[in-house]
């Protein structure tokens, strides 16, 4: 796919053109956005924070990337990682160990990405239906573990929780005088780990390559002798420990269990999945682009708080607006694509 | 895999096994529930006097039926989608908040309320619901957007509009006919919800019978270019699938509020959506679209309600319901997945042959 003879006839495939317009967006509203509303937009710190707040979110979009390019869909990461909080959370307070712990969070995940890989793939159920049952298991077993918030008590947990990566250079000037030096918390690089392995493995790994292949065209996948049904099994089980992974985050980065956390996560994770120029119908997507689709996605949040509206419904309304958007443009460029090609 | 499965369900009730056997299953489960505890009010049926000193039928049995209404009435028109265009509409909670909103404007406008005012409120609360759907039908119509993909979009700020209509406040209507909408009509002892749903089954019946929209979803769901080849017109045809859901949104919004007799945008019909698809798929209809079966999206409806009134009678609370409830589902699909059956057609020395051609086949 990479060759290079292909790539000169044709500069960029789907992937890295969608990819291209989304990163592309960003830089453009995050320079418009500081010009124009300067304020926190200046500080580096700005950045930081959004990758503080939403280093969950950026593992979960990871997540179903690789689900969404396998041509399938996995609503239930939200719910598996509001329930791997909420079992850490509780496994730490009754005295536990914080490698345990861990281990807690992954074999969780695993186990959702088990089960419903083995339906989803080897049952032949759809995909949808398999991970909505997920979803309400997981919000069910969360409420049933303890319906009210749960704060963690453990204090090599919170001595954890408080690793943060200081750098000063990047810092700013307070108000009252003092200076404040940029802070990224463990969970980002967490994150950030997760981002570039995901796209080592897409890009270069055979497993990746078959995520493509299976998503592309299941038929052409099956005549070229790739194990359609494991590779499917795979893509669900990366998903589960992606959830997983996420909940570990998420508990680094809030230190409580409540029944309504990550509450539609899943939705935003699509969305961003969505900008970052991934295709619901398969063999179409980028991990990098992803990532940025993140950004975009808490970008615009961020710019509608600072330029003063305030009200709820704001920011719903340009998020959808936004993603109308997205959606769009990407239905219109690759309908051109398409027509050219065959011209 | 979509041959495979139409072919397995030939025979016996066809595409409505799965939803019948299951709605049995569940009320089979009460009954011996029921005669082990040596307590059979879940099936009981009484007369009893309400507030207003009507007759009215009460009972868990009616609750079922009459919980489910709104349900049903969107797995109706999601069928529809579902078969036109191969995915779902995951905006139907966020669009009946809007077409709820609307519907509490126009009646709380003016000073009192007449039948009028409210037959007037429900054709606003449509004509804004069809807009919505009408906005939805087009990226999916026109832009070739994935269904879920583009209702993602008013999921995200559909809830948001509701709350703009009417300023953010959750207004409340009290009149004897909202609560004839949302309960009972004076002197008929059957909650007007059910009427509803039965009108609205007769009306899909009738449309059906009289007109080829029938043929022409399936003809365009199954494969769309050569629907589009036949002289069949699939961008106007998964266009009007969306605004035939869009007025059943509107009716199933006028209900919810109509019940509460208030508008909150934030939870009326939440996560509604998931349960109308789940209703679909319970129904034995394809979600990659093609052939569908209305009524067994209805019975889908009740199947899930009387999965929850079942739970709620075991005392679970309403928060765990939740993963008990995915429990079934898992073993209901689980049950009626192609493979399973495969697998169980081996036990029946019969049918062995048939279904392992079938496997192949589905396999292709």
């Amino acid at each position: 796919m990479e060759n290079s003879k292909i790539r000169k006839r044709e500069p960029l495939t789907d992937t890295q053109l969608l990819m291209t317009i989304t990163i592309g967006i960003f830089i453009t509203m995050y320079a418009v956005a500081m010009i124009a509303l300067q304020g926190g937009f200046l500080h580096a710190q700005q950045i930081f924070d959004m990758l503080n707040d939403n280093a969950p979110l950026i593992i979960v979009s990871c997540a179903l990337t690789i689900v969404m390019i396998g041509g399938g869909i996995d609503i239930s990461v939200g719910a598996v990682t509001s329930l791997t909080v909420m079992a850490c959370v509780l496994y730490l307070n009754n005295g536990g160990n914080i490698l345990v712990s861990v281990l807690l969070a992954i074999g969780i995940g695993l186990a959702f990405g088990l089960v419903q890989g083995f339906l989803i793939s080897y049952l032949e159920i759809q995909p949808f239906i398999v991970t909505l049952a997920g979803l309400f298991f997981a919000r069910g077993m969360t409420t049933i573990l303890s319906v009210n918030p749960q704060k963690a008590e453990h204090a090599a947990f919170n001595k954890l929780r408080e690793v943060q990566f200081v750098i000063p250079w990047l810092g700013y000037t307070a108000r009252n005088g003092n200076v404040v030096p940029a802070r990224i918390e463990l969970g980002v690089l967490v994150a950030i780990l997760c981002v570039v392995l995901v796209f080592i493995m897409l890009r270069y790994m055979k497993l990746g390559r078959n995520f493509y292949a299976l998503g592309g065209n299941q038929q052409s996948a099956l005549m070229l002798g790739i194990n359609v049904k494991r590779t499917r099994f795979m893509s669900y089980i990366l998903s589960g420990l992606l959830s997983g992974i996420s909940g570990y985050v998420f508990m680094l980065h809030t230190g409580a269990g409540n029944a309504t956390n990550a509450a539609g996560m899943e939705m935003n994770a699509i969305a961003s999945s969505i900008i970052g120029g991934t295709l619901l119908t398969g063999g179409v997507g980028n991990v990098i682009g992803t990532f940025f689709g993140t950004l975009t996605l808490t970008t615009i949040k961020k710019i509608v708080v600072s330029s003063g509206l305030n009200d709820p419904w704001w920011q719903s309304i340009t998020t959808g607006g936004m993603l109308c958007f997205f959606i769009i443009l990407q239905s219109v460029v690759l309908s051109r694509r398409a027509k050219k090609k065959s011209a | 895999m979509k041959n495979g499965k139409r072919n397995i369900f030939k025979g016996g009730l066809g595409q409505l096994t799965i939803p019948i056997v299951s709605i049995c299953l569940l009320l089979l489960f009460n009954l011996i529930k029921g005669l082990i505890t040596k307590d059979l009010s879940f099936f009981s049926i009484e007369l009893v006097r309400n507030n207003f000193g009507n007759m009215v039928l009460s009972g868990n049995l009616i609750s079922i039926i009459n919980g489910a209404s709104e349900l049903a009435v969107l797995a109706m028109g999601m069928t529809l989608v579902t078969a036109a265009c191969g995915g779902q509409d995951i905006s139907v909670g966020a669009a009946a908040a809007i077409a709820g909103s609307m519907f509490v404007k126009v009646v709380k406008t003016g000073s009192s309320i007449s039948g009028m005012k409210v037959l007037l409120a429900f054709l606003a609360a449509c004509m804004i619901a069809c807009l919505f759907a009408a906005f939805n039908g087009t990226l999916v119509a026109v832009f070739k957007i994935q269904p879920m993909i583009a209702t993602l979009i008013l999921y995200t700020c559909g809830r948001s509009i509701a709350y703009w209509i009417n300023g953010g406040a959750t207004p409340t209507v009290s009149s004897p006919i909202i609560s004839g909408i949302g309960s009972f009509i004076p002197g008929v002892p059957i909650p007007t919800p059910v009427i509803i749903v039965v009108v609205m089954a007769i009306i899909f019946k009738l449309v059906f019978h009289f007109t080829s929209i029938e043929l022409f979803t399936q003809s365009v769901g199954i494969n769309g270019s050569a629907a589009r080849l036949n002289g069949i017109n699939s961008t106007f045809i998964k266009l009007l699938s969306f605004i035939i859901l869009g007025v059943c949104v509107a009716v199933a919004g006028t209900i919810g509020v109509s019940r509460l007799g208030l508008i909150n945008h934030e939870t009326l019909l939440l996560d509604v959506e998931m349960d109308t698809i789940l209703a679909v798929a319970i129904g034995g209809n394809s979600l990659g679209g093609g052939k569908f079966k209305i009524s067994g999206s209805i019975i889908g409806a009740y199947v899930i309600q009387t999965l929850t009134i079942t739970l709620y009678a075991m005392k679970v609370s309403s928060t765990d319901v939740k993963a008990f409830k995915a429990i079934v589902i898992i073993i209901l699909v689980v049950i009626g997945s192609p493979v399973v059956k495969t697998w169980f057609g081996k036990f029946v020395g019969k049918y062995f042959k048939k279904n392992k051609q079938l496997a192949v086949k589905g396999a292709e």
